[in-house]
């Protein structure tokens, strides 16, 4: 059963065509790694995905619904930077995704908040943000940022979630905690995630499929010109590459 | 070493910040007793023991007739205009900078209006305020307004276009409605944006202040500098402008102390 149904897509700013007939259908559960040179339209995608921009050509379904005209509680999405919020502490970053909603300002009753400040400090004792919940975003480590966006998003229960470099801007040893982090909560959740990235390990350790974007044309006088798909579609689960599944062992001091 | 990477010591850093300060001290007091070894009657450069003796009297000497210092009033009365005045752009700068940054819709039709308003010269419209509002209170709170207003809506402006972008996808992904966004996302991340830009304000709205007082007033600081300039009083003259300094130097280190304090998560501010 298909859960994400992409039906011809193509987007188009002014006379440049960015992406062009894009067509893929995507199990619930699915995680896709999408991989590709600067420039071949990932980030496009990505913002048709959000609903923050609206294709040229054909639609985008998720769970049988149309796509909305703007982005909504369907999608989650987690950036590689400013992903939460500066001006909220730790704790209030993860109960955002129940007050923001809740009613037309925003915000809870005294009770309902205190209720959430439980559930999202119980949130974070399993992450392990919980000995900086009442401090603000602006103290904590890049990888606890990440951790702190990918529990904010899910927090929000999307359909799809959007992993955009998530951990493109961290270290090495860091990335691959984060790299357990997402596949014990993906385990959990069963989420339908889209990862862009550059890291071509990454994409295919995580990833059960791993969507190439690329120009099936390249004109070398005219590198701009035209438009991006997805050339290659690899199957990255088990079978695929061996040693995707391998949980490395890092020797890396898990921050608590 | 380099220019760019040498630091001062603490004590010497003390000294440098007093250094300009008594050097100012220093010329003027040389000044004031060369004048009056000169002409002991001199009212141009008062001794500095004069300036403190005039602000001990003006500070506690009742006026015979009414019985109140004037002084006091005078700066209960600037402070009110001052304080009102302030207050009010500054919650229109909220307002209208919010609804002009987040909505396309009043952007639209907006910014350009309050880009050609704010380049009207406020005093050359002082005139116009005092024929319709009168010479009271209301025309020199309007001025202050007008004053800085524009400055601070268009100031607010840009701080929520200069929000990342990411901050309202996020915050539409989590459900949150336009108000929502406004009231969750932008109002809090502005409020240090405004103290901020207000402490700037804080000059140009004395600045308008005293120009309203010193036309069209029965007290106020302003007010009073220039009814005692015709007495050639440099002595009171001197004691409120060192007055209105200070009283705008605590103001302005107020703000910034609360800007700290209530807003911890926010950069140190200049």
């Amino acid at each position: 059963m298909s859960y994400v149904e992409i039906k011809g897509i193509a987007k188009a700013y002014a006379r440049r065509t960015i992406i062009e007939n894009i067509n893929m259908t995507v199990e619930k559960g699915q995680f896709i790694s999408i991989v590709g040179a600067s420039g071949c339209g990932k980030s496009t995608f990505l913002r048709l995905l959000l609903a923050q921009e609206q294709p040229t050509e054909g639609t985008i379904e998720i769970d049988g619904a149309p796509m909305a005209q703007e982005p909504g509680r369907d999608q989650g999405i987690v950036f590689q930077r400013y992903s939460v919020f500066p001006h909220m502490r730790v704790v209030d970053n993860l109960v955002a995704p129940r007050a923001f909603g809740n009613s037309f300002f925003g915000r809870l009753s005294t009770r309902e908040r205190a209720e959430e400040r439980t559930k999202a400090n119980a949130t974070l004792a399993r992450i392990g943000l919980d000995h900086v919940a009442t401090q603000y975003p602006s103290s904590l480590s890049g990888g606890m940022l990440q951790r702190l966006a990918i529990a904010q998003a899910l927090a929000g229960d999307p359909k799809i979630l959007m992993l955009d470099e998530p951990f493109g801007a961290l270290d090495p040893g860091t990335k691959i905690v984060m790299h357990d982090f997402l596949q014990d909560l993906r385990d959990e959740t069963g989420m339908t995630v889209f990862m862009v990235t550059h890291d071509l390990e990454e994409a295919f350790k995580l990833g059960d499929r791993v969507w190439a974007f690329d120009k099936p044309v390249w004109d070398l006088d005219n590198p701009e010109a035209n438009a991006a798909t997805i050339t290659y579609d690899f199957d990255a689960r088990d079978g695929g590459i061996p040693y995707q599944t391998l949980k490395e062992e890092t020797n890396v001091l898990v921050p608590h | 070493m380099r220019w760019i990477n040498r630091q001062p010591q603490p004590a010497l850093r003390a000294l440098l910040v007093a250094l300009p300060f008594a050097l100012v001290a220093v010329a003027y007091m040389t000044a004031s007793a060369a004048r009056l070894a000169e002409n002991p009657q001199d009212r141009i450069l008062p001794a500095p023991s004069t300036l403190a003796s005039t602000a001990w009297r003006l500070m506690t000497e009742e006026d015979r007739r009414s019985g109140e210092v004037v002084f006091w009033l005078d700066t209960l009365s600037s402070l009110g205009l001052l304080g009102a005045g302030v207050g009010i752009a500054a919650l229109l700068g909220l307002a209208f900078g919010i609804a002009i940054g987040l909505i396309p819709y009043i952007r639209t039709t907006l910014s350009s209006f309050v880009a050609v308003i704010s380049m009207i010269p406020p005093l050359s419209i002082l005139p116009i305020l005092f024929i319709m509002l009168g010479l009271g209170a209301t025309a020199k709170i309007a001025l202050i307004v007008i004053g800085i207003g524009p400055f601070l809506i268009r100031d607010m402006a840009q701080r929520v276009i200069d929000l990342p972008p990411e901050q309202f996808v996020k915050a539409q992904t989590l459900g949150a409605s336009s108000t929502a966004i406004a009231l969750r996302v932008v109002v809090p991340q502005l409020i240090p944006r405004l103290i901020g830009s207000v402490r700037l304000a804080l000059g140009p709205a004395w600045l308008f202040l005293i120009a309203a007082e010193a036309i069209a007033s029965e007290q106020g600081l302003g007010y009073r500098i220039f009814l005692v300039r015709r007495f050639l009083a440099m002595d009171i003259i001197l004691v409120y402008v060192a007055w209105i300094t200070l009283l705008a130097f605590l103001f302005d280190y107020a703000l910034r102390q609360i800007s700290r304090r209530a807003f911890p998560w926010d950069g140190d501010a200049l």
